[in-house]
């Protein structure tokens, strides 16, 4: 038997973390990352670490672990696992503790698995390696984790490599390494953040009964307030690394003491009125039917949608779905097997070398990696003032003049010319991003999963300043988002597409009201919902209904 | 049909392909040299009666692509054609000369592939430590140094110094098993140190590439010891670019000893293919570059097939 006592599971005390970054041509500099933050997590029960990137919820989560990413350390404070201070066990006392007492869920299972083993080797591996059961009795229980947690052919599942199962089930079979040792508490860090919203749902239940019936303690780490108040009892909202407020699941959704929090309770309520229809598209795709060289399927299928100047298209679905061919297809990067597309009046050549710089111009595209979208090694006034030139010819003050204009558009003012994106934090770069789109005076901006990859308040910022840029400029967007809270806050038509075709289409009033076909209603009731309980009762809902039929 | 055995029957048949084309170029290579095999033979002060009448003989009349084909249909049926310098069958003569310069390679490489792959994990367990960097200026220091120098200081220090081994090499059948691995303990040593650093700094760099994935964490985060981690999920992720580096050093081992079979007076085909070279014996000279170039395309289709098998996505489709 473990420590018997009433200490708590977790204590930590008064931790603070530094990371030393080496920044090329300076001195290296020392930054904390943790000032003095403290908290418990008691036997059984389940703490959310809340906050959004820079917080340090990930920090925290893996020092209980005494882990520190890249140059990340441990500078100041406490950390206690079952009573004994996990600072002081020198580095075999750190092997006892990850992998037996403490494990860990990453939000990207596909890449924390190995590609060369098969998953029920690295299931069982910190059993074994812990000699905490014998190579028979870890693989049966690694079956009924696999069972439990609701892998298929839970008695095979082992047996397969990590690109052989889909996202979900690797996030699962991931739970199940975590639970797979016995330990006393599992650090989950955004384990359902990379997933489909409809996968999303299975695999935040299988976890909430699995940490049920296990009676494992866990730190359950997200940015997303509505996930975690469906499985912690109690939350902890982090910001710039240090605590901001911790209560319970229901205080801080019902009663939120700091505004931080209120803001962060409140993100999700945005709504945009549709605007009236005005008659004739600015884009109009007919019957686009489009297939990858190397699949013989059909990625889109008959895809007719058109979008009214300064309106915007939602064009919603999973990953899979075709949302991202479609943009492919429209920008002829992907030319059409079948299908046409009218621009403007004119009907656009299905490939790209055949469009001329008029079409290039007038249609314009934002990516969800701002990083990746941008060479690191131009200034923000050199990647701004580059369709400036190549479009308009503007050279010198001119062209000088109209960076700035754009930068002002973007609200991002003077100084920021001369940056190079390494030094813009997510949010400053997808602006610059859209700053230089908006160079280009285009008709029709391509926006593809934009907010994805950034905070919540971050994004919301980029909505509006997208908002705000439509109202000024008459362009319309095609907003490509597996999100829904953000097609509710920008959409005036929406697209949902399935396995390639659009299953519901139409003004955003008619598609976000019953009756739903299955697919809409099983992709909009699963986006989680700010509340307690939302999610037993999804899931009694849809248990019921499938008995019924 | 499993995509694996297409991928590797694709690579076999472009290695056929691309042997065909260098006996092309060695072919078409020779043929380009001032002078004929007629004028070889017969030297300088030949007349011209007697080059004819040679010609003739020798069918050196014929367009070259006949010739070509010949040689060719030659070599298909094991006939590398006939030496000029001393009338013997080249095929004989090289079959021994190949299996000593194979003994040696093998032996080399046995020696100097798994000591520079646990070496590179070493290094990567200490890296940008002490052991770390002892080991990388070691074997920096040992690929600088030319194979001769490092020939000449063994051989003085094993030999000279401490009568340890042989300096001469040379091995005969009638020779046993352990006589003949302890004729060829010093260019065995020599042949190691010159490969090493390459194929340590490589498993080092590929490793250390492989460390920076996400599944590293995950080792860490179970409790593993570091070399365990090293071993048993770095390593398996890091073969396709070890191997390459790997069979480009075996295949050097083959192609490229002739300054060592020459300081240490080994009969292999490196000492065999100089001989003839001053000799002007060109037939023979074609048959070495052939084996050569079947050498190094196989083993670097070796490598091909290995890291094809070596990654569990074309192993196991899904």
């Amino acid at each position: 038997m473990r420590d018997m006592s009433d200490k708590p599971l977790l204590d930590i005390r008064d931790l603070k973390i530094e990371a030393t970054v080496y920044p090329p041509g300076e001195k290296p500099k020392t930054m904390t990352l943790v000032h003095g933050v403290s908290l418990t997590v008691e036997k059984g029960k389940v703490l959310g670490l809340i906050g959004e990137s820079g917080a340090g919820k990930s920090t925290i989560g893996l020092s209980s672990m005494a882990y520190g990413r890249g140059g990340v350390r441990i500078s100041g404070g406490e950390i206690f696992v079952n009573g004994r201070d996990i600072m002081k066990g020198g580095a075999q006392g750190l092997r006892e503790l990850r992998g037996k007492e403490v494990t860990y869920v990453s939000q990207s299972a596909a890449a924390s698995f190995n590609p060369a083993k098969r998953l029920m080797e690295q299931v069982i591996e910190a059993s074994l390696i812990h000699g905490l059961m014998s190579k028979s009795d870890a693989e049966a229980r690694a079956v009924g984790l696999f069972r439990k947690l609701g892998l298929p052919n839970p008695e095979t599942f082992g047996e397969r490599y990590p690109h052989q199962v889909s996202g979900g089930q690797l996030q699962r079979a991931m739970t199940a390494m975590a639970l797979c040792p016995k330990p006393d508490l599992v650090v989950f860090d955004e384990p359902t953040t990379a997933l489909d919203v409809t996968t999303q749902i299975d695999v935040l239940m299988a976890i909430k009964e699995a940490i049920r019936d296990t009676g494992v303690a866990a730190l359950y780490i997200t940015h997303d307030l509505a996930v975690v108040a469906q499985v912690s009892d109690e939350i902890m909202v982090l910001r710039h690394g240090k605590m901001v407020e911790w209560g319970t699941t229901d205080q801080i959704i019902n009663k939120p003491r700091e505004d931080y929090t209120r803001a962060l309770v409140s993100v999700r309520s945005h709504e945009h009125a549709e605007k009236p229809s005005s008659g004739d598209p600015v884009l109009k795709v007919e019957n686009v039917t489009a297939r990858y060289r190397s699949v013989p399927i059909d990625v889109l299928k008959n895809v007719s949608v058109e979008i009214e100047p300064g309106h915007t298209l939602a064009v919603v679905g999973e990953s899979g779905s075709g949302k991202s061919t479609l943009a492919r297809a429209i920008t002829g990067l992907l030319p059409p097997m079948r299908g046409q597309m009218i621009f403007n009046g004119r009907t656009l050549s299905n490939d790209l070398a055949g469009r001329t710089k008029e079409d290039l111009r007038e249609l314009q595209m934002i990516y969800q990696m701002a990083d990746v979208a941008m060479n690191p090694r131009q200034t923000v006034a050199t990647i701004i003032g580059r369709p400036l030139e190549f479009y308009f010819g503007l050279k010198g003050a001119e062209r000088d003049r109209k960076v700035q204009e754009l930068l002002d558009q973007i609200e991002m003012g003077k100084g920021f010319a001369d940056r190079y994106p390494a030094e813009l934090s997510g949010g400053q770069k997808q602006r610059v991003c859209i700053a230089r789109s908006l160079a280009a005076k285009p008709k029709l901006i391509i926006c593809d999963e934009v907010t994805s990859a950034l905070d919540p308040l971050v994004a919301e910022g980029i909505l509006k300043l997208l908002l705000d840029l439509q109202k000024q400029e008459k362009v319309a967007y095609l907003f490509i988002t597996h999100d829904l809270a953000t097609v509710r806050a920008i959409a005036d038509s929406i697209a949902v597409m399935y396995k390639g075709q659009v299953v519901r289409y139409g003004p955003k009033s008619d598609v976000l009201a019953p009756p739903f076909d299955d697919y809409t209603d099983l992709l909009l009731s699963s986006v989680p919902e700010l509340r307690l309980g939302w999610l037993e009762e999804v899931i009694a809902h849809r248990k019921m209904e499938s008995a019924g039929n | 049909m499993h995509p694996v055995v297409k991928l590797i029957a694709q690579r076999l048949a472009l290695g056929l392909l691309l042997l065909l084309a260098v006996s092309v170029l060695i072919f078409a290579g020779t043929e380009m040299l001032p002078g004929d095999v007629a004028q070889a033979i017969l030297g300088q002060s030949a007349t011209e009666t007697a080059l004819r009448n040679l010609r003739e003989e020798m069918g050196l009349n014929q367009p070259a692509i006949t010739r070509y084909f010949q040689w060719l249909g030659g070599i298909l049926q094991g006939d590398l054609g006939t030496a000029l310098s001393n009338k013997k069958e080249i095929a004989t003569e090289i079959g021994a000369r190949l299996g000593n310069t194979l003994f040696l390679a093998f032996w080399a490489a046995a020696v100097s592939v798994p000591l520079a792959i646990g070496l590179g994990l070493l290094a990567v367990r200490y890296r940008n430590r002490w052991p770390d960097k002892l080991i990388s200026g070691v074997t920096l220091a040992t690929i600088s140094l030319p194979e001769f120098v490092a020939g000449y200081i063994l051989m003085y220090l094993l030999t000279v110094k401490f009568r340890i081994f042989s300096p001469i090499s040379t091995i005969y059948d009638s020779m046993s098993f352990g006589q003949k691995l302890n004729a060829i303990a010093l260019p065995v040593m020599v042949l190691v140190l010159v490969v090493l650093a390459h194929m340590m700094r490589m498993t080092r760099a590929a490793i250390l590439n492989v460390m920076q994935s996400a599944y590293i964490e995950t080792a860490e985060l179970k409790g593993l010891r570091p070399l365990t981690i090293i071993a048993r999920h770095a390593f398996p992720n890091a073969i396709a670019p070890v191997v390459n580096v790997v069979m480009l050093n075996l295949a050097y081992l083959v192609v490229g000893v002739v300054v060592v079979e020459v300081v240490f007076v080994y009969p292999g085909m490196g000492q065999y293919l100089v001989d003839h070279v001053t000799k002007r014996d060109v037939p023979v000279v074609q048959a070495c570059g052939l084996i050569f170039a079947a050498v190094y395309i196989g083993l670097n289709i070796f490598a091909d097939v290995i890291s094809i098998l070596a990654n569990p996505r074309l192993r196991h489709p899904k």
